[in-house]
């Protein structure tokens, strides 16, 4: 694999996970707990659509093989798709919603914070402005882990059965691959054990705030979404986002 | 588009429909950028008409030698649903001034931050009823208590925020607990 190859790669991961934990997001449109809860998921699936879409434009300049960030979007099947596993769960109750938020918040947030700093100018770019918006998601997703685990005794079981849910999820986000190592070797992507050490920090001061408890570092983990390997869920994700796409190529009328 | 049908917004559609009669008379060519500065000044946000593209900071550069035009532009926004009716918006308006080919360049580097807003609009969005943001963008913590915002209604800093995302990807929902009235607060980036 050569540089831009992983590059490529690691555009469309970025896109993918943005993509698809926004289309997550969405499935909760006219159905939040709250109305206020529903603005703040549809702002943040918004932020993460409109983010996935500048990675996708950088990823289709690169492919060049007259794809464009829709076609990327619309036209990948599952195996093609490189979204981290957290991002295709199901958003069951709102603590599991919340705790799958906060885990890839804390993620995002960190892997932007070191990609302001990418030798790649437009990686650079894009990053200064998605971590303004992560700032405010973590920001958000951590008071909800925080609310709920330090609430009522059923809100506390709840968060900590979501914590015990996710996390088998979670290792994925912190274990590099060659495309990682690459990315870092080049000065685009963090350093992966830097990742690591600030992922666990920060997820660990919430949790404790939040009076939860997390599963052990070493605790057995899946894994598979950076390779194309999916949990069933990614196939009924993409069978409902891409139905227009495939039912009316290229359609440009709506 | 959205059609509010409000005075603040009529001067966006006014310049659509004249870019239909573009005036055969127009001498764009004894323009200045400054003179292209105050025409774009007259395009106002879509989403927030109490203010201008120039005052909110979205327009970033003009750069004309009397033949070709080209115009900088930023998103506020990753997603901002606005940015695409924006650019159109800022397209017909100098169409309409007798420039043929302007050119919109959408330019992600630097980001787009809340301390670009003209003190001029942020006295407009709080005569609109929006809290203006407060203080630096690069002030903002990560997990700590936000900054104590006023209410636009009545000064009052007894204030609390109900949601940290309010009607627009750009504002957040506070409450004001002296005068009661709810409020959007363009939120600090």
């Amino acid at each position: 694999m050569n540089q831009k190859e992983a590059l490529t790669e690691y555009l469309l991961r970025l896109a993918d996970s943005d993509m698809i934990l926004g289309q997550r997001l969405c499935e909760l449109c006219g159905k939040a707990p709250a109305l206020e809860e529903e603005m703040a998921l549809m702002n943040v699936a918004l932020d993460l659509v409109g983010q996935a879409r500048n990675w996708y434009e950088y990823a289709a300049d690169l492919i060049d093989d007259g794809r464009d960030a829709d076609k990327l979007a619309y036209r990948r099947d599952a195996h093609d798709y490189r979204n981290l596993l957290l991002t295709e769960q199901p958003n069951e109750d709102y603590a599991v919603t919340m705790g799958r938020q906060f885990f890839f918040d804390v993620w995002h947030y960190f892997t932007l914070k070191s990609l302001v700093n990418a030798s790649d100018e437009r990686v650079a770019g894009i990053a200064a402005k998605a971590l303004k918006e992560v700032t405010y998601h973590l920001r958000r997703s951590s008071e909800w882990v925080k609310r709920l685990g330090d609430g009522t005794e059923e809100s506390h079981r709840r968060m900590q059965d979501a914590v015990d849910i996710l996390w088998r999820f979670t290792g994925e986000l912190i274990t590099p691959d060659e495309t990682d190592q690459l990315m870092a070797e080049a000065g685009i992507g963090p350093d992966p054990e830097q990742l690591k050490e600030d992922w666990r920090g920060l997820v660990k001061e919430v949790l404790q705030e939040a009076t939860l408890t997390p599963q052990p570092d070493d605790a057995w983990m899946y894994m598979g979404g950076k390779r194309g390997e999916h949990t069933e869920h990614l196939g009924f994700i993409l069978a409902e986002m891409q139905f227009l796409q495939r039912a009316y190529p290229d359609a440009t009328t709506w | 588009m959205p059609q509010h049908g409000d005075s603040d917004n009529r001067s966006a559609v006014d310049i659509l429909i004249a870019s239909d009669r573009v005036p055969a008379n127009a001498r764009p060519d004894l323009l200045t950028e400054d003179d292209i500065w105050a025409l774009l000044d007259e395009v106002k946000d879509p989403e927030v008409p109490a203010v201008s593209v120039v005052e909110l900071g979205i327009v970033r550069a003009v750069h004309w030698d009397g033949k070709e035009l080209s115009i900088d532009v930023t998103p506020t926004y990753s997603g901002c649903p606005a940015t695409e009716l924006i650019e159109e918006l800022i397209a017909e308006a100098l169409r309409a001034a007798g420039f043929r080919d302007p050119k919109i360049n959408q330019v992600l580097t630097p980001a787009w931050t809340t301390d670009w807003i003209t003190d001029e609009g942020k006295e407009k969005l709080r005569a609109f009823g929006i809290a203006p943001p407060e203080g630096s963008s690069s002030k903002m913590s990560l997990l700590g208590e936000p900054e104590v915002i006023a209410c636009p209604h009545c000064g009052s800093k007894d204030t609390e925020r109900v949601s940290e995302f309010g009607s627009t990807a750009c504002k957040a929902l506070y409450r004001c607990k002296e005068c009661l009235e709810p409020f959007d607060y363009f939120k600090c980036i």
